[in-house]
């Protein structure tokens, strides 16, 4: 019963916010930014439901020896950043604000940085000319790579255009293609949950 | 009385309907008609094939691979999106076919999210999965974790996972940004099979490269219907072809009719152009 309550609500919602979509009408908009008020309430429960599993799961780490430090360190950081914010506040020069550019801003460049060497490493790998396909698509990257450095003006005034022509033909070609297939999967997906075909979300059954 | 009102009001509003979505409704309106008619025709639901996804088919060798090493199996959605994206849904979908199976062959699945929603809602399949399956005393509800909703905080929370859990197999399934390549090759490095599918463009070019296998497009879409094999979710991927055929044969009448037109006026503004 609870779920057939549940598919019944989902195609209501489904159906209100598909008609919303081509109204101009402010009631259409009033609906639209009631259910999205809503939906950031849906969240701050959720929120709270995410955050007590995570000091759970911290808090039993801990008690079993497992991961010591590193969890010491996620619940030192739950409990200090608020903290500060409800003690100093968030304002320019604050400790709040000191923690948050010279610990957190950091720690989260270091990790956006890796990808540099990831990007090497997995091209590396990627663009070993093994096979035709393989060959084609490592001299196409080798052209856009020369184009984008300082060696396109010594070696050529051509590479940049055929670069370009790369990026605009066969690479737009394929990236349209996959968004094509993408576009009906979602539209394909939405239905299904909508109209109450696919229930796996609900946790399966019919 | 008050809904009438509602009704009325909007009725005598000329603003009601927004002219400007008019090609987008009337296309809307076909897909769904071409859906729904596949979905819901028993004939057109009866006999059709469909072709083998060499990453759907390798799922049940990434659980048994996970399952004779004795060690986790690690499945996360990304960080790009939250509930209401058809790709969260769909990588939801396919959780409730992987955590089944984990389920039987008492496999440890371990699922970090960036979103507490996508955490509450996966706990949910997760424990209908494991139920289904006759082992719901195998369920860890603390394995369905949420990490952070801070892009690379997520990032380094699933690495760290990775790293020190080593799990046999990983599935990057769902909305992933610059967070992808960073999970597969720390998966990589790990020497871990890894099953990826995205709604990402860019973030595809990654995982093909770093991954063993990727659902490119709307394979990851029909990989629910392709795990379960319910006729009626294969149906709808068998709309999705047909739409595909229609979108592929207006646009080769339009390249036509633009070519035509551009060696003709000299120029491709035409009919087409909204």
């Amino acid at each position: 019963m609870d779920r057939k309550i549940a598919v019944v609500i989902c195609f209501a919602f489904g159906l209100v916010m598909f008609a919303q979509y081509f109204s101009a009408h402010p009631l259409a908009r009033s609906v639209n930014q009631t259910i999205a008020d809503y939906w950031q309430i849906i969240f701050a429960f959720a929120l709270i439901v995410g955050v007590v599993g995570f000091l759970n799961n911290n808090f039993q780490q801990v008690r079993k020896g497992q991961d010591r430090p590193f969890r010491l360190l996620s619940l030192a950081g739950f409990v200090i950043m608020p903290v500060l914010a409800m003690i100093w506040g968030i304002k320019t020069g604050t400790p709040f604000l000191w923690v948050f550019e010279n610990v957190q801003v950091p720690m989260q460049s270091t990790v956006f940085a890796l990808l540099a060497f990831f990007v090497a490493s997995a091209s590396y790998r990627g663009f070993r000319a093994r096979s035709v396909p393989a060959a084609i698509l490592l001299s196409a990257a080798l052209i856009i790579l020369v184009s984008r450095s300082f060696a396109t003006g010594p070696l050529s005034d051509w590479l940049p255009g055929v670069a370009e022509w790369i990026r605009n033909n066969p690479s737009m070609a394929a990236r349209r293609a996959i968004l094509i297939g993408i576009g009906l999967g979602s539209l394909t997906t939405s239905l299904r949950v909508i109209l109450g075909i696919e229930r796996t979300w609900l946790g399966g059954g019919k | 009385m008050h809904f009438c009102y509602i009704i009325a009001t909007v009725a005598n509003d000329p603003g009601w309907f927004d002219v400007e979505r008019l090609p987008t409704l009337i296309v809307a309106v076909i897909a769904i008609a071409i859906v729904l008619y596949t979905t819901y025709h028993r004939s057109s639901r009866e006999k059709f094939k469909v072709r083998e996804i060499p990453a759907l088919k390798a799922v049940e060798e990434a659980i048994g691979r996970a399952t004779e090493m004795a060690r986790p199996l690690l499945y996360t959605p990304g960080w790009g999106g939250d509930i209401q994206r058809p790709t969260t849904i769909a990588s939801l979908n396919m959780l409730a076919h992987v955590a089944e199976k984990t389920a039987r062959y008492d496999c440890r699945l371990v699922f970090p999210t960036h979103d507490p929603v996508i955490m509450t809602v996966a706990q949910e399949v997760v424990k209908e999965a494991y139920i289904r399956a006759g082992y719901p005393d195998r369920f860890r509800q603390e394995d369905i974790s949420y990490v952070s909703s801070s892009q690379f905080a997520y990032a380094a929370g699933v690495d760290g996972m990775i790293s020190r859990l080593k799990p046999a197999s990983i599935f990057l399934l769902g909305t992933f940004e610059a967070e992808s390549l960073i999970l597969a090759e720390t998966g990589n490095s790990i020497g871990a099979i890894q099953i990826a599918g995205t709604d990402s463009t860019i973030q595809l070019s990654f995982f093909i490269v770093a991954c063993d296998y990727t659902l490119i497009g709307e394979e990851l879409f029909a990989a629910s219907g392709y795990l379960s094999g319910d006729r009626s979710i294969l149906a709808s991927v068998r709309a999705q072809d047909i739409l595909k055929v229609v979108i592929m044969l207006i646009l080769m009448v339009a390249t036509v009719w633009s070519t035509v037109t551009f060696m003709t006026n000299g120029s491709t503004d035409g009919w087409w152009t909204f």
